[in-house]
C-alpha cells in the first residue's frame, strides 16, 4: 500500500523549534492571508450572487453588492425557483435516498468482511485480500460498461437499489482495506478473552470489535459520504437524468447544459448542493483528516 | 485465530428471538426493495394506504401522478432509510443467528464465509467480472468478433489530442495540487494560527466537481468588450491599465485548459496540504536543530532537510492525485463536454457509451485508465507483500 512511511501524528512530541525564527513575521503572515483570501473569493462570489435580483448578477459584478450593499434587492427568489420548478428540492431528497445507504451498506459489508480476513483464518484468506489491495486502484470506469448490461437485464438501471449496490462495490475495496488495517492492530488478548467468556464470532464483532473500530469506522463514512454525495459520474451512468431519481451533481450538471447563462439559478443551485457536505465536513473535519491520513488511493 | 465458543455456555436464549426478528425484518426489507425498484413505488404505496382509509379520490391522484407526491417521495425516503441501513444489518444478524444453531465444527467453517461472502460476491460482480469484460470487449466489435480497430482508433488524430490532454492534466494538475499543497503546508506550518487558516484551504474539498466547476465558470464568464464584466476575471483583466480585451478563459482552446485544471487544483491543494502538514509535524525536531546548529536556514532547511525526510509522503500524495486526474470527468463534462479541445478519456468514453453507441471504443478508453494506473498496482501489491511478510 501507498501508505506513508513517515510517523504522521506525532504532533504531541513536536517541539517549536522548526517554527521558532519565522513566527508569525510580517510578510509571512500576509502570504498567508492572501492565499486565504484568494481560496476563499470565488466562493463568495457564488454565495453572494446567489441572494442578489437575477438581473443585476449579468449587469454588475458581484463585487458592487458588497461596495452598495443596500440597493440590490436581496431576494430569496433564486432559491425558491431552483427548488421549485427546477427540481433541485427533489433532487435534494434523492440525493439523501442514496447518500445514506450508500455509505452505510459498504461499511457494514467491509466491517464485517476485515473482522473476518484479520481475525478468523480461512482457506483463500491470503489470495482474497491481495485481490482487495489490487482492486483499489482499479478505474470504475472498467465497470460501467460490464455493469450497465446487467442491469439493462435485471431492470435495475434507474433504480435507487441499483446505485446504492454500485456505489457500495466500488467503495468496499478502500473499506475493507482500511478497516483491516484498523481491526488488525486490535490487541489478541481481546479476541482471547472473549473466547474464554463463549461469545460466538458475532457476538466478539457486535460488542468488541466494532466499538473499538468508531474511529476508523467513522473516517471512512466521511469519505464515503462526501464521495456518494458528490458523485456525478455513477449517478448519470447508473441512475440517469430522470427527474424521479436524478441526484444533486445531476440536477446542477443539467441546469449548467440547458441554462448555462441563467447564473441566478446556478449560483443557487450550486450552493444548495454545497449545503450538506459543507456542514458534515465542518462538523467532523478531525474524522475526516484521520481518514485521508489513513491512505487516500481513491 | 479462531474464536470458539465454549460448549454449552448460556448465550443460546437471544438467538432464537434475533433469529425470528431478523428474518421478519429480511421479508419486510424485500418488499421494501420490491417498492424502491419500481418507477412509481412510493405513489403506488401511499395509493394503497389512502385506500385503506378510504380516500379512493387522493390515491387515484396519486396513481395519476398527481396529488401528494411529496409525501410519497417522503415515504420512498423512509423505505429507503429502512431497506437500506436496517436491510444489511438484519442480513448479516440472520444469517449468522441461523449458522451459529449449527453443529460447532460446521458453524466455525461457515461463519467466516457469511462474514466475507457479500464483499467477495460484490466485488466479484461489480470489479472483476466487469474488468476482465472491459478487456475483452475492447478487442471485439459490436458483434462479438474479434478485432483491433477500437484500439487502432485511438491512434487517430481525435484521440490523440485526447491522451494529449490527459498527460496535460496528469502532469500540470497533480504537479500543480502536490506543489501548492507543500507550500501551503510548509507556510501554514509557522504560523500562530495555523489550524484557521488551513480551513479555508481545505474546506473545498467537501464540494463536489460539478460544484466547484459552477463556481469557477461564474469567475471565468465572459461577455463581449462592450459590456460589463461580472465574472472576476476578466473584470481585473480587463480592469488592467493595458488595455487587454476579455477572453473566454473557460471555453478557448488553449487557454481553457490550464482554466480547467486550475478547478481541480483549487479543490486538490487542500488534501495535498493537510496530509504533508501531518508529514512534516512528523519530522524529528532534533534533526532540525542539528540542521539549524550546522548553519542552515529556513529555505536549505525546507529544501535539503524537511521535503528529503517526507519524501514517502509526497510520492504517495502524488500517486493519489494522479490518479484523480488521470480519471478526470465531471469538470470537463460540466465546462464544455469536452468540445473545445479539452476532451479527455473519461468524457470521451461517456459520449462513446451514450451518444455513439461504441461499447468496444468504450471499452478501449477503459482500459486505457486501467493500463495508466498498473504500475501503481503492482507497487501496492509488492508493498503489501512486504509488510505481510514481516
Amino acid at each position: 500500500m501507498t501508505a506513508p512511511s513517515e510517523p504522521i501524528a506525532a504532533s504531541k512530541e513536536r517541539t517549536r523549534f522548526w517554527r521558532a525564527p519565522m513566527l508569525d513575521s510580517l510578510p509571512l503572515r500576509i502570504s498567508v492571508l492572501v492565499i486565504c483570501f484568494l481560496w476563499t473569493l470565488p466562493t463568495a462570489g457564488l454565495f453572494i450572487s446567489s441572494f442578489r435580483n437575477p438581473q443585476l448578477i449579468t449587469q454588475t459584478g458581484w463585487w458592487t453588492a458588497l461596495i452598495h450593499p443596500f440597493d440590490q434587492g436581496w431576494t430569496l427568489q433564486n432559491y425558491q425557483q431552483v427548488i421549485g420548478s427546477n427540481g433541485m428540492g427533489e433532487a435534494f431528497l434523492n440525493s439523501l435516498i442514496v447518500t445514506i445507504p450508500a455509505t452505510v451498506i459498504p461499511i457494514t459489508i467491509a466491517a464485517f468482511a476485515a473482522y473476518a480476513f484479520a481475525w478468523i483464518p480461512f482457506r483463500g484468506r491470503g489470495i482474497l485480500f491481495i485481490i482487495v489491495v489490487a482492486l483499489l486502484v482499479v478505474p470504475l470506469q472498467m465497470a460501467l460498461i460490464p455493469v450497465l448490461q446487467l442491469y439493462s437485464g435485471l431492470g435495475l438501471y434507474g433504480t435507487f437499489v441499483g446505485v446504492w449496490l454500485a456505489h457500495t462495490a466500488f467503495g468496499l475495496p478502500l473499506a475493507i482495506f482500511l478497516l483491516y488495517n484498523f481491526m488488525s492492530q486490535l490487541p489478541r488478548d481481546l479476541f482471547e478473552s472473549a473466547a474464554i467468556d463463549g461469545a460466538s464470532a458475532f457476538q466478539t464483532f457486535t460488542r468488541i470489535v466494532l466499538p473499538l473500530s468508531i474511529p476508523a469506522l467513522g473516517a471512512f463514512a466521511i469519505f464515503q459520504f462526501l464521495w456518494v454525495w458528490n458523485d456525478l459520474l455513477v449517478a448519470l451512468v447508473f441512475l440517469g437524468p430522470g427527474a424521479d431519481v436524478r441526484v444533486m451533481p445531476t440536477a446542477l450538471f443539467n441546469l449548467l447544459g440547458a441554462y448555462g447563462g441563467a447564473w441566478h439559478l446556478l449560483t443557487a443551485g450550486a450552493f444548495l448542493t454545497m449545503i450538506v457536505p459543507l456542514v458534515v465536513f465542518l462538523a467532523l473535519q478531525r474524522a475526516f483528516v484521520r481518514g485521508i491520513l489513513a491512505g487516500s488511493v481513491k | 485465530m479462531a474464536v470458539e465458543r465454549t460448549q454449552g455456555s448460556g448465550s443460546y436464549g437471544t438467538s432464537r428471538t434475533v433469529l425470528v426478528v431478523s428474518l421478519i425484518g429480511l421479508v419486510l426489507a424485500a418488499i421494501g426493495i420490491s417498492i424502491l425498484i419500481d418507477k412509481q413505488g412510493g405513489q403506488k404505496l401511499l395509493a394503497s394506504v389512502y385506500d385503506l382509509f378510504g380516500n379512493s379520490a387522493g390515491a387515484e391522484a396519486l396513481r395519476n401522478g398527481q396529488g401528494d407526491q411529496f409525501f410519497a417521495k417522503l415515504l420512498l425516503v423512509a423505505i429507503a432509510l429502512f431497506v437500506g441501513v436496517g436491510g444489511i444489518w438484519l442480513l448479516f444478524t440472520g444469517v449468522s443467528a441461523l449458522v451459529e444453531r449449527l453443529r460447532p465444527a460446521l458453524r466455525d467453517r461457515l461463519l467466516p464465509l457469511v462474514f466475507i461472502a457479500p464483499a467477495v460476491v460484490l466485488l466479484g460482480i461489480y470489479l472483476v467480472y466487469p474488468a476482465v469484460r472491459t478487456i475483452i470487449g475492447s478487442f471485439q466489435d459490436e458483434n462479438g468478433a474479434f478485432t483491433l480497430a477500437n484500439w487502432a482508433s485511438l491512434a487517430t488524430p481525435p484521440f490523440l489530442e485526447i491522451l494529449r490532454n490527459n498527460v496535460l492534466w496528469l502532469v500540470i494538475g497533480t504537479s500543480g495540487s502536490v506543489g501548492l499543497g507543500l507550500l501551503t503546508a510548509a507556510l501554514f506550518d509557522r504560523i500562530r494560527r495555523e489550524s484557521l487558516a488551513k480551513i479555508f484551504v481545505f474546506t473545498p474539498l467537501a464540494i463536489s466537481l460539478v460544484g466547484a466547476t459552477v463556481i469557477w465558470k461564474f469567475v471565468y464568464a465572459w461577455q463581449p468588450a462592450s459590456q460589463p464584466q461580472f465574472g472576476l476575471l476578466n473584470a481585473i483583466w480587463t480592469g488592467l491599465p493595458f488595455g487587454f480585451q476579455p477572453i473566454p478563459w473557460a471555453t478557448q482552446f488553449p487557454i481553457n485548459l490550464p482554466s480547467e485544471m486550475l478547478i481541480l487544483i483549487w479543490l486538490q491543494t487542500g488534501f495535498a496540504m493537510v496530509v504533508f502538514s501531518a508529514a512534516i509535524k512528523g519530522v524529528s525536531s532534533e534533526i532540525i536543530e542539528a540542521a539549524r546548529l550546522d548553519g542552515a536556514n529556513e529555505r536549505q532547511l525546507f529544501r535539503k532537510v524537511i521535503v528529503p525526510m517526507i519524501r514517502g509522503t509526497i510520492v504517495t500524495v502524488t500517486t493519489t492525485v494522479a490518479i484523480v486526474t488521470l480519471k478526470i470527468f465531471d469538470i470537463v463534462m460540466s465546462v464544455s463536454g469536452g468540445r473545445n479541445h479539452d476532451d479527455v478519456v473519461a468524457v470521451r468514453m461517456f459520449a462513446e457509451m451514450f451518444q455513439f453507441f461504441n461499447d468496444g471504443r468504450a471499452a478501449a478508453l477503459a482500459t486505457v485508465l486501467f493500463i495508466a494506473v498498473l504500475p501503481v498496482m503492482i507497487v501496492n501489491l509488492r508493498n503489501f507483500r512486504r509488510q505481510a511478510a514481516m
